[in-house]
């Protein structure tokens, strides 16, 4: 039994049959749990809006790529500054971390996109969604950035000082190797946040793949066909994020 | 080398780790043993010496330069040092060979075909060239020792430090680490190594520096302290790490 257990294709071969297996318990009780519902499916409606979901998940695409670059700079910029030795730095950030990640991310894009955008004379939705997603996102992935590049213990800080690394050195050939190794879970965990959190964004009336379902559903007269499909559109985006993270994650891997 | 030290003091917090420590050593010296019970400041001192720590008050010179305390002359004092750890300290995300031919490259400017050369050269020296491409989990504690030792030397330092370098080691690996050591210090390598291995110590010594509780309590030639021990602590410290040997 524990020789097959171990050999690579057997492993494979039960995953893949689980997999299947799994896959039709959840068709079944999904199946039965759409038809306890009294409800006239009407799945022809949402074919006639297809373009205008697909201009909608493009845009969910163009807003979370352009988050996605911005946040992980405003992330690592933001780590920095709360390593800072200057307390002035120090303290914006830590203040800046503390109040993002406390309020909600509606009220932020309200309060950004209504009160602050329009005091700088900014009206580019677009624009201005993509900063306030990455100006929230960015302050999570501090975070995560931190805890990874302080788990770097003292005695490999010392081995670098001990070689002869000076401080910029030490940290692009000890540290931030092996901080991205670890700091890659939480990154690619929040990246995927990243983009279901853009949904919100219609609040700012920008239309992406949600608020594009939503007016689907009002102009066709449905209630819930269009949410199935979004669904699967997220998925889209957020499945191949996390396969290509788990790659990374195997390229790093080393132990310590 | 002649070391010079007078008055030394370094705190971690309340605990003074060196108390005023004073020793001189005379320039004929090529290698000097660091001997003490845990605690006694070995480790700070071999850490002040290797300018990776420096000294709240107090001075220290090698062969007649005085140790600068400013930072950036501080790195350029490391960068003509190697140091070897208790706990090796190896670089885990590098092979052997990287973890080698990095600081050749980045500190001390061999072009990348000049780095590999060397390090190969240092690895097969120390019986590791079939393993230069595993990472540190790879391998045992001798080899990651080895390598640590292959890494320190690899830029021909004039000083080679040694912190407890064998502590982690069962009696196999601590015995081929030793042998590399002592053949490193009969090739003339001047070392500075702190150990509680006291027969390893008699073999390699040229001068012992024997501490307590941040003190030096004495300096003297290595002959003369394991014979003739003039303090009672070093009596009793020699008496107890020979007892059962």
């Amino acid at each position: 039994m524990s020789s097959q257990a171990v050999n690579p294709s057997h492993q494979a071969l039960r995953e893949i049959a689980w997999g299947f297996v799994l896959a039709i318990a959840l068709s079944l009780i999904t199946w039965a749990l759409f038809a306890t519902v009294r409800y006239q499916w009407r799945w022809d409606a949402l074919w006639d809006y297809r373009f205008l979901i697909a201009h909608g998940w493009m845009m969910t695409m163009l807003i979370s790529a352009g988050a996605l670059v911005l946040s992980i700079a405003l992330g690592l910029a933001l780590m920095m500054g709360q390593r800072s030795p200057w307390i002035p730095v120090r303290l914006f950030s830590r203040g800046y971390v503390e109040i993002v990640r406390g309020t909600p991310l509606l009220v932020q894009l309200l309060i950004g996109y209504y009160i602050i955008a329009n005091a700088l004379h900014i009206n580019q939705a677009v624009l201005v969604g993509i900063v306030l997603l990455a100006s929230f996102e960015g302050a999570y992935l501090s975070e995560i950035f931190r805890g990874a590049l302080e788990s770097i213990g003292a005695s490999q800080i010392e081995a670098a000082r001990a070689v002869g690394f000076d401080r910029a050195q030490m940290y692009r050939y000890v540290i931030f190797p092996q901080a991205l190794r670890r700091a890659l879970p939480g990154t690619a965990g929040q990246m995927g946040a990243l983009i279901k959190d853009s949904s919100l964004l219609s609040v700012i009336s920008i239309e992406e793949v949600t608020q594009a379902v939503k007016m689907t559903n009002a102009q066709a007269y449905i209630a819930l066909e269009g949410f199935i499909p979004l669904a699967v559109l997220y998925l889209a985006l957020t499945l191949p994020l996390s396969w290509w993270a788990r790659r990374l994650e195997a390229r790093f891997k080393f132990d310590t | 080398m002649q070391l010079t030290a007078h008055h030394l003091t370094k705190r971690y917090g309340e605990h003074l780790a060196l108390n005023g420590a004073c020793f001189d050593t005379p320039a004929d010296v090529r290698s000097v043993v660091l001997l003490g019970p845990s605690g006694s400041g070995k480790s700070t001192l071999l850490r002040v010496l290797g300018s990776l720590l420096l000294p709240e008050s107090g001075g220290l010179s090698i062969d007649g330069n005085p140790l600068s305390t400013d930072e950036a002359a501080a790195l350029q004092q490391r960068r003509g040092n190697g140091f070897v750890f208790q706990g090796f300290n190896l670089f885990p995300h590098l092979t052997a060979l990287e973890n080698v031919a990095l600081p050749l490259r980045v500190v001390h400017g061999c072009s990348d075909d000049e780095a590999r050369q060397r390090a190969i050269e240092v690895l097969e020296r120390f019986g590791m060239g079939p393993h230069r491409e595993k990472r540190p989990a790879e391998m045992s504690g001798g080899q990651q020792q080895r390598v640590a030792l292959a890494r320190a030397i690899a830029s021909k330092p004039k000083l080679l430090l040694l912190d407890e370098p064998t502590s982690a080691l069962d009696p196999m690996m601590t015995q081929e680490v030793l042998d590399l050591i002592r053949e490193l210090a009969e090739a003339g390598q001047q070392i500075v190594l702190s150990t509680h291995e006291i027969s390893f110590a008699k073999k390699v010594a040229d001068w012992v520096v024997f501490l307590d509780h941040g003190k030096v309590i004495e300096s003297s030639p290595a002959k003369e302290f394991f014979e003739h021990p003039r303090s009672d602590l070093a009596q009793q410290f020699l008496e107890a790490l020979t007892r059962y040997r």
